[in-house]
């Protein structure tokens, strides 16, 4: 029987890579990727939880996520897209109108 | 059973440590599908397979085709300088936030008030059916409101990404209407 410990720690390995990929990549696609990654590190320690606390709620919030990231993935997408296409920058240090 | 779940953890990590560091981005997407694969065969291990066929379908077979779509669309060269000038500072304070989650949860008794969804109540009549009887009981709003939230982000997603319409100049510049 694999302990609940081992399947919380590879979502925090995989949730601090996620976050270490959004602060240092430049490509602004392989940053919303490593906001896929976080949120995937997130549904397996609700579904991890679900099993060893013998609750369906965990894998409900685990499928509401899987809706969210996609909803995420579609408007995130358009907003680059837009950006792209009136600046051509495909970096998130280029794209700094708003920075004062 | 120790096995299987060492090869999916290990290539998990590894496919997430190549995706946040491969150069190209469609490698990095590539990458990204192994991770998902990989995490539904965690989720088979922990019972839930209904919740594997949907991250395959949806995250492997539409999310991440969406990613590579817009990538081909885009056609993005590869960049000289991938990551950011000052990246090793960063990559210190995740490895220094990592370190305290893991000791945290190290110490973390784990304790819980038991559900009454056991797994043997569950296996008796399959995973699927106990999702289904739960979301269409308990969660039944919140199902709503996730049809109403993916119908937002599908007509913002459209509405964005539209091609702008061209604006129609009233008086042409260059007439020479008498």
């Amino acid at each position: 029987m694999i302990p609940l410990s081992a399947y919380v720690a590879v979502s925090a390995i995989l949730f601090m890579t996620g976050l270490v990929g959004v602060l240092i990549r430049r490509n602004f696609i392989v940053v919303l990727m490593s906001v896929e990654i976080m949120l995937n590190a997130a549904n397996i320690n609700l579904v991890a939880f679900s099993h060893y606390l013998h609750s369906m709620a965990g894998q409900m919030s685990a499928l509401f996520i899987i809706a969210v990231a996609a909803a995420e993935a579609a408007v995130g997408l358009a907003i680059i897209i837009v950006i792209f296409r009136g600046k051509m920058a495909t970096n998130v240090d280029q794209i700094n109108i708003l920075k004062w | 059973m120790w096995l299987l779940f060492i090869y999916f953890a290990t290539v998990s990590v590894v496919a997430g440590v190549l995706t946040v560091s491969l150069r190209n981005a469609v490698h990095c997407a590539l990458a990204l599908l192994t991770l998902l694969l990989h995490m539904a065969g965690l989720f088979v291990m922990l019972n839930a397979e209904f919740l594997a066929a949907v991250q395959i379908i949806v995250y492997a077979g539409a999310i991440l085709i969406l990613y590579l779509f817009v990538l081909m669309l885009m056609n993005l060269k590869t960049e000289e300088q991938h990551l950011h000038k000052k990246y090793p500072y960063l990559f210190f304070v995740g490895m220094g936030l990592l370190a305290e989650l893991l000791i945290l949860l190290m110490l973390s008794p784990y304790g819980g008030t038991m559900g009454t969804a056991t797994p043997e109540l569950i296996l008796a009549t399959g995973p699927s059916h106990a999702v289904g009887v739960t979301m269409f009981s308990d969660y039944l709003l919140l199902f709503e409101i996730v049809g109403i939230f993916l119908l937002g982000a599908v007509i913002g997603a459209i509405v964005l990404a539209k091609t702008p319409a061209k604006i129609e100049n009233p008086e042409p510049a260059n007439s020479s209407t008498p």
